[in-house]
């Protein structure tokens, strides 16, 4: 199997609304190899949310195909889509997602649970993994609002990394962060990138977000309007090093 | 999913709403509970009518001679002598469904003690006869078989008899009184019975040993009538046919032939009693399935709140691979969860509840197993029937929709 996670021809998705169609996606293709970073930018309305849902495997395109992995999942059925999002994606979102009143440890073995080929031991070790990955080791009993937002957020990657994705989907996965916290996540992100070689697909509208990844792909009016490599990528760690010295609290939740 | 991780999720879902869950399978509790004491007092007073309707002798099956045409003319069936003491022997050979027989014949006559006599009727009866009446003695003892076979002067006084032969109250058991001249010595004395619904006093008889009456007052071979006892209301019929075949081949009837006597069952009381207990029967499922219906819109309701609720997770589970099945039946299994447990709760309250009402109101109760089975499998019924179009619009929801739901 070749290298190439995502293959996207001539995409097109268009919503009915009353009797407008609006063209969400109109006439979008790129591929996304093993390995990559990819932020999708563009403003609201641009389509991106759209797109991510596609990529997802949440949605189906109105025309268009999409290879994820090597299969054409636009042809397949809703109960097939949720296979595939169990074992070949990861999710990441805005507002984390997890299960309240549900421990760290068990909202990341969550996807686990859906798929029938792990046993109850085999997903606590899987998790457990998950969770180092991360840095929360020492905090996997801990429930969801004895969290920050920044550990939540960690959390809900530990869970898109679980089930060994081949590509991680995060939808403003720094929205509802500080931007240290944000720093630190993309630190996070960039390691797992960089470290593991995880494929990665980020969309936000911050610009300053992008500069973090290897590509950006820019969205106007359901259509690509800038698909570049980033020659200057930035260091989130190196970002992190040149803020000004914090109070001792927050220092606690970064280590 | 597996079922246990599917368990262990409607648990914990359950939990988190402590107060709701336990609200929502208090309907079902209630229901239960209602169900289980509701069919216990209605088996109960159901047993009671049945022991009371065997008391009047509803099982009891009544042999007579037919009415016969001799020359011509058609004679009362008292004269017609056709049973015999053979036709008791065989009947009493190899019973499938009778228990107990019993021959009569009787005569009518003035008894006397002293000074004090009475116009009454004399019975000759096997000793079996109190038990096919369901006629308990209230003092002494019941004649024998051995009475039967010697002819014995002995018998037992109804209620009537000895008030009229013994007004000073003294005791009656051991004193002689005669019969046509013939001393008995009383024996027994029978419990009251009271008039029967034709207004006829059935105390105001004699109890002797049916040899005694035929040898020493009719001086006859035959019998006038024979009791004989089913062995429950149900196999009433099926014991007159018995009855029937054996008697015809007891008194060798050609087949096409009419037969020489009438077998004739209390089917009145049967229809009666049958008719009773299925409108109690009826009544109680009616109830039964009022309340089980209004505490599975209970779970309906509550299942519907919590699918709104939970709308996000419900999209994040689908985002990360969640298939509508699953969804369906976590929703489902927590709907189940609530209504068994309600169940399993609320028979526990039943049964506390039966015996309450047997402690402090002294009513007859009867719990049945098969009650509490039926009420639990309605219970996990009910919780499936109302559960699952909540959890069916759990599953149809739109992952991007649902992960969008505030």
């Amino acid at each position: 199997m070749s290298s190439v996670i995502v293959d996207i021809k001539n995409l097109h998705r268009e919503f009915k609304m009353g009797e407008e169609t609006v063209k969400a996606l109109n006439g979008v293709s790129f591929t996304i190899s093993k390995g990559e970073f990819v932020t999708i930018m563009g403003s609201s309305g641009s389509g991106k949310t759209t797109l991510l849902n596609i990529l997802g495997c949440l949605d189906k395109p109105t025309s268009g195909t999409y290879l994820l992995d090597g299969t054409d999942v636009s042809k397949l059925s809703k109960t097939q889509l949720a296979g595939y999002r169990n074992k070949k994606l990861g999710f990441v979102f805005q507002s984390y997602n997890l299960l309240a009143r549900t421990s760290a440890l068990e909202n990341v073995e969550l996807p686990l649970m859906y798929n029938k080929d792990f046993s109850a031991r085999e997903r606590k070790v899987k998790a457990l993994k998950a969770l180092d990955a991360v840095s929360l080791s020492k905090r996997i009993h801990h429930l969801p609002n004895q969290l920050s937002g920044g550990q939540q957020q960690r959390v809900a990657i530990a869970r898109a990394l679980v089930n060994d994705p081949v590509m991680i989907l995060a939808d403003e996965a720094t929205g509802n962060l500080d931007s240290r916290t944000s720093y630190e996540i993309m630190m996070l992100v960039q390691e797992l990138n960089d470290v593991q070689g995880k494929t990665i697909v980020f969309v936000t509208h911050e610009p300053d977000i992008a500069s973090f990844s290897k590509r950006t792909i820019t969205l106007k009016d359901g259509k690509i309007i800038r698909d570049a490599v980033n020659i200057n990528v930035q260091s989130a760690k190196a970002v992190l090093a040149s803020l000004p010295p914090i109070d001792e609290e927050i220092t606690n939740t970064v280590t | 999913m597996r079922i246990v991780n599917l368990l262990r999720l409607a648990l914990r879902a359950i939990k988190r709403n402590k107060m709701r869950a336990f609200l929502t399978m208090l309907g079902i509790i209630i229901g239960v509970a209602a169900v289980i004491a509701m069919v216990a007092i209605g088996q109960g007073s159901k047993q009671s009518i049945q022991s009371q309707l065997s008391g009047m002798g509803s099982n009891m099956i009544v042999i007579r001679p037919n009415s016969n045409i001799q020359g011509g003319a058609r004679l009362d069936n008292t004269t017609v002598q056709t049973l015999t003491e053979p036709d008791v022997t065989a009947l009493e050979r190899d019973p499938q469904y009778i228990t107990a027989v019993s021959p009569q014949v009787s005569s009518r006559g003035q008894v006397i003690n002293g000074p004090n006599n009475w116009t009454t009727n004399i019975q000759g009866v096997s000793p079996d006869f109190l038990k096919i009446r369901s006629w308990p003695l209230q003092e002494g003892m019941n004649f024998t078989d051995q009475d039967i076979k010697t002819a014995a002067k002995v018998c037992l006084a109804g209620q009537t008899v000895v008030s009229n032969l013994f007004p000073d109250g003294s005791d009656p058991l051991g004193k002689m009184i005669r019969f046509k001249n013939i001393p008995f010595k009383i024996i027994g004395v029978l419990s009251k019975k009271g008039e029967n619904t034709f207004g006829q006093d059935q105390d105001d008889v004699i109890l002797a040993p049916v040899t005694t009456v035929q040898k020493r007052i009719l001086a006859t071979i035959y019998y006038q009538t024979i009791f004989a006892s089913a062995l429950d209301e149900k196999s009433t019929d099926k014991a007159v046919d018995e009855i029937t075949s054996v008697l015809r081949a007891s008194h060798k009837l050609p087949q096409g032939t009419d037969d020489d006597f009438t077998v004739r069952s209390q089917a009145e009381l049967i229809s009666t009693f049958t008719a009773t207990s299925q409108i109690l029967t009826i009544l109680l499922a009616v109830i039964a399935g009022i309340s089980l219906i209004v505490g599975g819109i209970g779970i309906m309701n509550i299942m519907y709140v919590s699918v709104t609720e939970r709308t996000k997770e419900i999209g994040l589970r689908m985002s990360i691979g969640a298939r509508g099945i699953d969804i369906l039946m976590q929703f489902l299994v927590e709907a189940v969860l609530i209504s068994v447990t309600g169940g399993l709760i609320g028979v526990a309250f039943g049964i506390a509840a039966t015996k309450l009402v047997t402690i402090f109101l002294h009513w007859p109760t009867l719990i049945t197993q098969s009650s509490v089975i039926l009420s639990f499998m309605v219970c996990f019924i009910t919780g499936v029937f109302f559960g699952y179009y909540p959890a069916l619009k759990a599953s149809k929801l739109d992952p991007i929709e649902a992960l969008r739901y505030e």
